[in-house]
């Protein structure tokens, strides 16, 4: 199965403490002068989707997960039973809930590298803090959506 | 250095709780945390990132095509009245840039002069990223009608009677000119325009390659310009070796703070991070209108547009790039609020140096600037990404005390001979 390889600092990092932790790395990484919202506690790196259709993990060709370097991620996605998902219309869209502002690329899924695997280009994050991406998935499985929150 | 190993040396010392670092009368309270020292790295030179070749451009590395650039360069030939060079705005004395509001060429520009140093590292060129290389950039004022004024044909003929052989020693053969007129481009003045459209596709074609050659040669010479060694990178390499500061190195007490506030609560690493201290993306903060009128400025929401159509983009006949090398531009964020007069952000390497600020010189001062980023006014249009902050005026005394450890040479190129080789190899 493949991870989201977080930064070393959060390799340790329990969901019970992961409040504390992204509110940290907010603070810490410069979001204050930007607008503000509440910190999503949520940083697994395997999500299932939010209806439970799919299990989808994230991996960079870069680690950890470089600011201001365009890079390429591998999603991995299985039904939820672990049926592995290879045609699939899938987008991607993110951005920092903290300063309300989106991504600074417009990554594409541009293949299915086979056995559930598909290529996402053109990720590229340009400042420290907390990042939200989310994938939007259709399938013969259904229509969902999986997010993922990464503390930079 | 690990802050164990100089907690270890401080108790040893019998020093429990502050530790300092003592350099004549400046005393610096070595007190960062490994994060704080991790963001100090990232925003040091030793963090700036190798430069990668440039896929649009094969001559980049290319010295004998560096050398023919720094002549382009400093030539006031390659202007519409012969008095402007791509040095009457970046001056060789200020930083490569001129300190004005407005950058003034053969008539006034509506944007102030950006500093060239480290821009080879950046994805977009111009305030509004309207160009996605140096090389693409250079173009853009030879044929601006307020900048240099001109026309390509015009300069493939300066080229040809000028430096005929040192440009067809990288390029290849001119083609040739004599049935060219003198002034002809795709441009705003209708005789030129009028000229160039009564050239043949293949007439056009190879003029423009002769131009787009002209703004690879003075790319190949601008991307030797780096930012220098600085205060600031010096006091980061001691802080990380743990070693005792010298008079170069060290900080006033009112410079630490504001660095302090400056990865802190201030904020601005933000948008100013990394060795360049840019993020190297747009952002609307809010800027006021300039107190000229100019025209409507829209920032990145225009600027996008141009890079994706420009006429020498990475995809372009004239890149050397491969279609899939030109990621920045296949993935560029094309629409959207957020490009509603957003501008780059721009380095703070030698920021000190460099008055006035923003995209057209509005605002007179860096205390001013500070107050404008404190107040976060709301934009003129668009929505400004920030928010107030509180920033005393003793913070922002300390803030610009910061801003000032930024300052450093710029690294120049060599001088070559005509060849490309070093004239004065114990230059470098």
């Amino acid at each position: 199965m493949h991870s989201l390889h977080a930064p070393r600092s959060w390799r340790r990092v329990t969901p019970r403490s992961a409040l504390a932790v992204v509110s940290a790395i907010a603070l810490a990484m410069g979001c204050g002068h930007f607008r503000t919202d509440a910190p999503s506690p949520d940083i697994q790196t395997v999500k299932a989707s939010a209806h439970h259709l799919y299990r989808a993990s994230v991996r960079s060709d870069v680690t950890p997960i470089p600011v201001r370097r365009l890079q390429t991620w591998t999603l991995h996605l299985d039904t939820i039973d672990g049926q592995p998902v290879d045609t699939a219309t899938i987008t991607m869209d993110g951005g920092m809930p903290q300063h309300g502002h989106g991504l600074p690329t417009s990554p594409r899924v541009t293949r299915a590298l086979g056995n559930g695997d598909h290529l996402v280009e053109g990720v590229k994050f340009n400042m420290g803090g907390w990042w939200v991406v989310r994938f939007a998935i259709t399938s013969s499985a259904g229509i969902d959506t999986v997010t993922f929150n990464l503390g930079l | 250095m690990t802050r164990s190993f100089i907690a270890r040396l401080l108790v040893g010392a019998g020093l429990v709780g502050i530790a300092a670092v003592t350099v004549g009368n400046v005393r610096h309270r070595s007190t960062w945390t490994t994060a704080e020292l991790a963001m100090l790295r990232s925003l040091s030179l030793r963090s700036l990132e190798p430069l990668g070749a440039d896929a649009s451009n094969r001559y980049a590395d290319d010295a004998r095509a560096a050398a023919l650039g720094r002549d382009l360069f400093f030539d006031t030939r390659l202007s519409g009245n012969g008095r402007v060079s791509c040095a009457t705005c970046h001056v060789a004395t200020q930083d490569l840039q001129d300190g004005k509001p407005l950058a003034d060429g053969v008539g006034r520009t509506a944007r102030r002069t950006m500093p060239i140093a480290g821009t080879a590292h950046s994805p977009w060129l111009f305030w509004d990223g309207r160009a996605d290389s140096q090389w693409a950039q250079a173009l853009g004022p030879l044929e601006s009608a307020v900048e240099h004024g001109g026309t390509r044909a015009q300069y493939a003929h300066v080229v040809a009677e000028q430096y005929r052989e040192r440009y067809e020693a990288v390029f290849g053969r001119l083609p040739d000119l004599t049935s060219i007129p003198q002034h002809a481009a795709p441009v705003a003045d209708s005789a030129a325009r009028a000229a160039w459209s009564r050239l043949t596709a293949e007439a056009q074609e190879q003029i423009s390659r002769v131009y787009a050659n002209i703004g690879k040669s003075i790319a190949a010479y601008e991307r030797r310009i780096e930012p220098g060694v600085s205060r600031f990178d010096r006091y980061v390499d001691a802080e990380l070796a743990g070693s005792r500061h010298t008079p170069e190195s060290a900080l006033t007490t009112d410079e630490a703070s504001g660095l302090r506030l400056f990865i802190g609560r201030a904020r601005c690493v933000t948008c100013h991070n990394g060795a360049r201290l840019t993020d190297d993306h747009f952002h609307n903060t809010g800027v006021p209108l300039p107190a000229v009128t100019l025209p409507a400025d829209s920032g990145r929401v225009v600027g996008v547009r141009q890079v994706i159509n420009g006429e020498f983009n990475c995809t372009s006949r004239y890149s050397d790039a491969k279609p899939e090398d030109c990621e920045e531009l296949r993935f560029a964020v094309t629409s959207g609020p957020e490009l509603d007069r957003a501008y780059k952000t721009p380095s703070l390497r030698n920021v000190a140096n460099r008055a006035p600020y923003m995209h057209a010189g509005q605002i007179t001062s860096l205390d001013d600037v500070l107050a404008h980023y404190a107040a976060a006014p709301a934009a003129p249009f668009g929505r400004s990404e920030l928010v107030p902050i509180r920033l005393s005026p003793n913070e922002r005394r300390q803030l610009i005390a910061f801003l000032g450890t930024l300052s450093g040479p710029i690294t120049v190129p060599p001088t070559y001979d005509r060849t490309g080789a070093l004239a004065h190899p114990a230059a470098r």
